[in-house]
């Protein structure tokens, strides 16, 4: 085989290209993604209650993670500010995972417990009137909008497919679980949840 | 990761480095019945395009070997294919920061715990190590100067819900505290919502007609329970003292209305986390903004 060859034939080209690049996927990828160590970890992960699951959807569809990473590293300047670092049996759950890759905010992945859900009210519908010099949007519609519990009812199905491990009964409670409540109690609750599998200090 | 796994990653990242290798061995080899270096190829693109026989320059092709050098020495020295022999790991190279700081800091956190909160307040080191650790943790609810906003207490106008000696202070940043005030609308109906507000108001001074005052003050036995019956609060319970004109939540009329009649619920979560020397130097911090005679 000739390098003219290489060059000339595309089809063959494109195979060697992949064949190349695909190497580091595979033993970075790989690995990480069947090792059982990885999944569990040294710590207890429940799965989301309904409530905080809708409140993971909220998260999501608002784009918080542009803004807000949820991956604390095992660098002292990150654990002093915002805990013990994040390790990845605790994202498990996430369906996409939020880990982020900016932080215009601060980090969330251990916010849970920090604040009142009072503050977290007032924060969500207009940060300013807590916290003056903050640049993040409010989010007012949050407390107008209710959490539809049928649709909630699907996304759970879903995601025991995906493997979370959610049992009949889990998901025929769903509906009543997040009977009237609004986005913002949703966000809310699983803001508080966030990162309380390895609690601070 | 199982040993079969860190068999096939050690397999392929090897034969990966072998493969690049050879690969640039095998291209920069001179072939039979090649045009010499500068002079044209003989094949032609697209009508008229041609190239010259133009070897990559030997001291570009040494740059390659040696990035594959390189890349063989790193895989010796960190973990990949084996497990590195200088041992290194993500975790171990935390916990010897962890370590670092701790030996760095302990005897400077040591030596603050020793003297008492009051003293510190005074110690220009101490508040300023305090200030960092309080924008670090408490200016979300508190804000950056420490006055507060509805519904979250000013720290600098020592006035306490819940004490303001040092061991108060200390005991709110390390439990947290909870705030409760039950709704009294139903028990009041609207106006008697109204004649109490009236009178909270006239205990802080403000001048309000005299008959809604006496009204209120009636009916005020519902609040005395926990406000006094004075009305100065008591601090054990975190019951706020209404005859000073601070107000969490705010002391307009229609504030203290709802404040009245929807009840509130404050809640400072705990932080203990944070650990004793430095809530210590926290507490430091926030009695020296209220006592300034103390301030450096």
């Amino acid at each position: 085989m000739n390098h003219d060859v290489v060059e000339r034939k595309l089809g063959l080209l494109i195979v060697l290209i992949v064949l190349v690049i695909s190497v580091g996927g595979f033993v970075e990828v790989i690995p990480l993604a069947t090792s059982a160590a990885a999944k569990q970890g040294a710590v207890h992960i429940t799965p989301r209650t309904p409530l905080e699951q809708a409140g993971f959807d909220v998260y999501e569809r608002e784009g918080c993670y542009l803004c807000h990473s949820q991956q604390i590293r095992p660098f002292r300047s990150e654990t002093e500010r915002y805990g013990p670092y994040s390790v990845a049996a605790e994202s498990q759950y996430d369906h996409p995972f939020q880990w982020g890759s900016k932080r215009t905010g601060p980090d969330l992945a251990r916010v849970g417990g920090r604040y009142s859900d009072e503050w977290h009210r007032l924060h969500l519908r207009n940060p300013r009137d807590v916290v003056p010099e903050s640049n993040m949007p409010g989010f007012p519609w949050l407390a107008r909008n209710k959490i539809d519990g049928e649709l909630l009812q699907r996304k759970l199905r879903v995601l025991r497919f995906l493997g979370t491990p959610y049992s009949d009964a889990d998901i025929a409670a769903a509906p009543a679980a997040v009977q009237d409540k609004t986005e913002l109690d949703a966000l809310i609750a699983y803001l508080q949840s966030l990162g309380l599998a390895r609690p601070r200090g | 990761m199982s040993p079969l796994m860190t068999t096939i990653v050690a397999v392929v990242t090897i034969l990966n480095v072998l493969a690049c290798a050879w690969l640039i061995w095998w291209t920069a080899l001179r072939r039979p019945g090649e045009v010499a270096a500068g002079e044209v190829k003989e094949h032609v693109w697209d009508g008229d395009l041609r190239e010259r026989n133009n070897p990559m320059p030997r001291w570009w092709l040494i740059l390659f070997f040696l990035t594959i050098i390189f890349g063989l020495v790193y895989l010796l020295l960190y973990p990949g294919v084996i497990r590195g022999t200088l041992g290194w790991s993500e975790e171990r190279e935390y916990r010897e920061e962890m370590q670092r700081a701790q030996r760095q800091y302990a005897p400077i956190y040591a030596a603050f715990a020793a003297r008492s909160v009051v003293e510190l307040a005074s110690d220009p080191k101490a508040v300023a190590l305090g200030r960092s650790l309080f924008a670090n943790t408490c200016i979300n609810c508190h804000g950056s100067d420490a006055r507060g906003a509805p519904g979250f207490p000013d720290l600098t106008d020592n006035d306490w819900l819940y004490g303001g000696t040092p061991d108060d202070i200390v005991r709110s940043i390390t439990y947290g505290r909870e705030g409760v005030m039950p709704p009294l609308g139903p028990a009041l109906g609207p106006q008697g919502v109204e004649e109490v507000v009236t009178y909270v108001e006239s205990l802080s001074g403000r001048p309000e007609p005299a008959d809604k005052v006496a009204a209120g003050k009636a009916r005020f036995v519902l609040c005395a329970a926990c406000h006094g019956p004075d009305g100065k609060g008591n601090t054990a319970i975190g019951s706020k003292n209404l005859t000073n004109d601070i107000w969490l939540y705010g002391g307009s009329d229609a504030t203290l209305r709802q404040t009245v009649t929807e009840g509130r619920h404050g809640k400072m979560p705990s932080h203990q986390w944070l650990g004793d020397d430095k809530i210590h130097l926290l507490a430091a911090y926030v009695y020296s903004m209220s006592h300034p005679q103390q301030a450096p």
